[in-house]
Formats: C-alpha cells, structure tokens, sequence
C-alpha cells in the first residue's frame, strides 16, 4: 500500500517577544497511507493544529517552519512555490477547522461557498458547477439538499453547519482531509453522526484522512492507526487497536486512565479516583532538556531528565519514544 | 429530610415577534419537575434543545419561568420579589461553558474572585483579600499568579477561577452547565476531583448539566434526562445507565463514545 503523505522531521517554532523562538513541534516524522484514516490525538499545547496547518503551510505570521520535508505527490510542499500551494489547498489537501461558526460566511448562502471553492479550481461552465454542487448537497444531506443549499449559516444547526463545511472540503475530491476537532462544538449524538459521515466518505470517495481530537474514545472504532503528540513530539504512534487496548506510553497510558469509566460500568469502583496527572504542559513547564513529559511522569528514571529518549520499534508497526521501552 | 431544591411543574415559553404576523411561540420547558437532596449531586443530560440549559438559567434565577414553582430551602423563587431574590441568587451559584467568555479577561485572578465580596459590600479590603487568597488556594490555584491577568490563564486554570469565583459568597447549590465539556480529558479529570473534594468538605449540593454522559455518570448520585422539554425518566445513576427504560436514554448511551477496552497493564520491562 502506498503513502499517500510522507512527514519527516517537522520542526515548527513560533516566535514572541518575551521567549524568542519556541519549538512547538520538534522531528515529528510519520506518514498516511492511501485510505487511511490516521487519529492524531493531543491535549492543548501538544501541537497538533500547527501540524495542521503546517502541512499547507498556513501558520501565522510569526511561525516559522524550521526544519523537515512534507512529501505529496511527489513533491516536497516545504518548498513548492505559492501558485503550486494554491492549487493544492483545497484541490488536493482539504484542512476542516475546528469551528463551523467562524470558517463559513455569515452572509453568503452555504451552497454558494462550496460552488465558489469548486469554481477557484476548476473551470468548468456555470451549469457544471452548479450541477456539481448539487451533486455534493446530496451527498451529505441526503434528505434536505436543496433547502440547506439555501441557507445561511446561522439559519443551520451545529451539525449542518459542520456538513457544510466537509461539503467544502470535500468539493473537488482531494485525496487528503486533514479535521481539526471538527466534533468538540457538537454534542454526541451529532457527534458519531458526523464521524459516520466521515467512514463513508472513505468508503465511497477513497478519502485519507487525519483527524485530530483531544479524546482518545472518539478514534475507537474509527480510526486505523493513532498518533500521540505531547508537547509537539510523537511519543507513541501504532495501529488503533494496539494503541487503544495495550497503550505502552507512560503519557498515553496516565491520559486514558484519566477518562471517567463507560456509563455503563460506571456502578462498579463508584467514585474511583480518576487518575489526576499532575503538573501541567504548559509551555513555561516544560523541562529544558530530557524527555519533555518527565517532570509529570510516574516512570521517570534518572536517564530521562538528561537525555531524549529515542524511538523505538515494538513489532512491526507500534513506534514509542520511551526509556522505559528500550 | 425536605430536599434542598424542588422544582414543580416548571414551564418556560419563549415568544419571538417577528415584524409581520403571528408571534412564534417555542416551548423550552413543559411542566419539568424534580427534586435534589442536600448534598447530592443531580446530573440532568439530554441532547442539544432539550432544555437542560433553561432549567439551570431558571433554578440560578437568570430567567423567570412563565409557570410552576422553584422551591428553595421552603421559598417559592418562581414568584419571589426582587429584593428576596438578591438574597436568594448568591445562594445558587452557576459556572458557564466557555472558559474563554465568562471572565474578564483584563482583570486579574484576584480582583474577579473578590468582586463579589465587593459588590456585596460587607467585609474590609484586607477582609476580602485575605477571603481571596484562601479560595484561590482552595481551588488549586497558586498565590503567585493572583495579580495576572485572566487572559493568561489556561482552560482549566479558568475554570478553577470560575469555580473559586462561584465559591465566594458560600453558595449552597453550585449549577455546572456543560463546565467540563470545552477542556481536555486530562484537565477534565482535574476538575472533576476537585469538585468531588469541594463537595464532600464543603457539603454543596451540584447540579451537574451535560451532555457528556461519562462524566454525568461518574459525578452523579441521580440521573434526569430530558427531551424536548420534559424529563423522560429520573432515578439513580447506575440504574437509569444500566438498564435505561426511555428511547432517549438509550440513544444517548449509544452515542457515548467508548474506549473500547479499559486498557490493560502493558508488559514492564
């Protein structure tokens, strides 16, 4: 099976007054295989929407890409020039930001935008485009198409307005969709609506997919392979199902041991303690050299304050970055 | 024992008037009734619209309910006079969703978890600060950052601001409406330990409104779950989880999303 995208070695930093230059990701390598759905999966300050945004090069100003490759299609995007990029974001790449309210316009109906992302690449006829668009509608909504086609954004629900937005990015078939937390704002029942719009996609479409979240329960049974970043370094990555039943990092370990027990289990260890992991990632508490999770570990061994440790291989396919593992 | 709160065919009607025509009636609440013991925590969960906000806005007085009663502590809040209900609301006390949008961000920590005491006007500056300084440690939050301003602060360190903020004026009921639900996992677990401590030194009682039924269930004694206004079924948390009676209920937990497995210990070297 081909890779579809190939990362190596991304090192992002941005830049402040007070703290000069600060790394945000740090060699983070991994690549997404041809209908893979890849689970990204870290907390705030892990880094994973400038990976985001890094991979179509949209940081703000004050980020810098450092260092690192990102391979599509034959090219590496790091270096592809602006006319290039244009194409590609939105054409071949498609990125689903977090919220639906802030990404669509207020004031234009929601079957204008997607026909204007299909029109800034492709040019083909009014007739076609508008054709085109329908034939997306009613894909996702199967029941309503024409209505919602007409609508403002404010005039949809939450869930609408998130189907709207893969309408989007799905508009000019891509053959990556990178999805920021696009489920945080809904509630669960839209939310597994959503991550079932997101399977058949792939199903029918032959879609990659990164999706990015802060809750591990959300990639069971979704996800293909689980990537953990902590204070932007890859510190576990392996096929969902290993990384989710027998997770190895001390990091991935204590953050799905801190998730309340399943509604249904939830009559046995009434009030067990949840487990607390304590210290914080925030920036300022991350330790100069050594492993960054060290200082919050329950493992930590004397080698992990002074070096970082390195990747390594269990089996085939689950990658760590562990002393412990070595 | 008389519950500390009961809430007795609670109605809430929402009348839009637009330019032309009839008025839009949309119905939030349709005769809801329930009650919490003192020191309990009552979770009540239900999807997206069906009123599980208007009731907290209701019961924290923010709204009047168009019908029914709201008995605290033996006193009618549907029907109170406003010079009762400003005694009455510092007893209620409500944290909102969003972190972000319910603290000045240009204050500091200390100034918004004295404003209260301030407004209230009853203790001394030193009073309020010393009262301040002791609740910011309560909620886990270090003196030094006390002169820094919210905007500084992260998700989780807001919501313990809130929580102290709310802590002020010795509530007897804390409303949480959806206060977990925009942190991460790992900071939820935080805060859900400390609500769990406060409770039990502090005897409050919680009212917990989400739609995160995992965490409903692990901090609730009793479940209600509503729907479009009403409340299909209430009881004891791992009843109404285990053996759900209502179509919603049921739709709900299927939409839980689950770790598969618990994890299992990983081999050690």
């Amino acid at each position: 099976m081909a890779s579809v995208l190939d990362i190596q070695n991304l090192q992002v930093s941005y830049w402040s007054r007070e703290i000069r230059s600060r790394p945000v990701l740090s060699g983070v390598s991994f690549d997404l295989m041809s209908g893979e759905i890849l689970g990204v999966l870290g907390e705030s300050g892990s880094g994973k929407s400038t990976l985001a945004a890094s991979v179509l090069r949209l940081l703000p100003p004050n980020g810098e890409i450092s260092g690192g490759a990102v391979l599509f299609e034959g090219n590496n995007l790091l270096q592809a020039d602006y006319q290039e990029l244009r194409q590609i974001r939105g054409g071949r790449i498609s990125l689903i930001f977090q919220e639906p309210s802030l990404a669509l316009h207020p004031t234009i109906r929601v079957g204008e935008q997607v026909r204007q992302v299909l029109a800034a690449h492709q040019s083909s006829a009014k007739k076609e485009l508008a054709e085109r668009t329908r034939e997306i509608f009613n894909r996702l909504f199967p029941e309503d198409a024409d209505r919602i086609a007409r609508s403002y954004p404010h005039q949809l629900s939450g869930g609408q307005r998130q189907r709207a937005l893969i309408a989007q990015a799905i508009a000019c078939n891509p053959a990556i969709v990178i999805a920021d937390e696009p489920t945080a704002a809904l509630d669960p029942v839209t939310q597994a609506e959503i991550l079932a719009v997101f399977r058949s996609l792939r199903e029918v479409l032959g879609l990659s997919m990164i999706f990015i979240t802060h809750n591990p329960a959300l990639l069971s049974g979704f996800a293909d392979r689980i990537l953990i970043l902590y204070a932007g370094q890859v510190v576990e990555w392996g096929p969902a199902n290993s990384v989710l039943q027998s997770p190895r990092h001390p990091y991935t370990r204590a953050l799905f041991e801190s998730l309340p027990p399943a509604p249904a289990d939830s009559g046995k260890n009434r009030k067990q303690m949840l487990l607390v992991i304590p210290g914080s990632s925030s920036p300022t508490s991350l330790p100069r050299k050594g492993c960054s999770f060290e200082p919050r570990c329950p493992l930590k061994m004397d080698v992990c304050r002074e070096f970082e440790p390195p990747l390594v291989k269990l089996g085939e396919t689950h990658i760590l970055s562990c002393f412990r593992y070595q | 024992m008389e519950p500390i709160l009961k809430v007795e065919n609670l109605v809430k009607r929402y009348t839009k008037q637009n330019l032309v025509g009839v008025p839009q009636e949309f119905l939030a609440l349709d005769s809801v009734s329930f009650t919490v013991s003192a020191g309990a925590t009552l979770a009540i969960v239900g999807e997206s619209g069906s009123g599980k906000s208007t009731v907290a806005s209701c019961i924290a007085c923010l709204e009047t309910p168009t019908g029914g009663n709201l008995w605290f502590e033996g006193k009618n809040l549907a029907h109170a006079a406003e010079n009762e209900l400003r005694n009455l609301r510092p007893q209620i006390q409500l944290i909102f969703p969003d972190p972000a949008s319910s603290l000045n961000p240009r204050w500091t920590i200390l100034d918004i978890v004295a404003e209260p005491l301030v407004v209230q006007g009853k203790l001394s500056r030193s009073e309020r600060m010393t009262r301040a300084f002791s609740l910011l440690e309560r909620v886990g939050l270090s003196a030094e950052i006390a002169e820094r301003p919210a905007s500084e602060l992260s998700g989780g360190q807001r919501q313990r601001l809130a929580i102290a903020r709310a802590l002020t004026l010795q509530p007897k009921i804390l409303i949480l409406d959806e206060a977990l639900s925009a942190l991460d996992c790992s900071v939820q677990a935080q805060i859900a330990t400390l609500l769990i401590e406060l409770q039990s030194s502090l005897g409050m009682t919680f009212l917990f409104i989400s739609h995160d039924l995992a965490m409903a269930a692990y901090l609730a004694d009793e479940i209600a779950v509503m729907s479009r206004g009403q409340i299909v079924e209430h009881g004891p948390a791992v009843k109404i989880l285990q053996t759900p009676a209502s179509e919603a209920t049921r739709q709900l937990l299927a939409a839980v999303p689950q770790l598969s497995h618990a994890p299992q210990p990983a081999a050690q070297r």
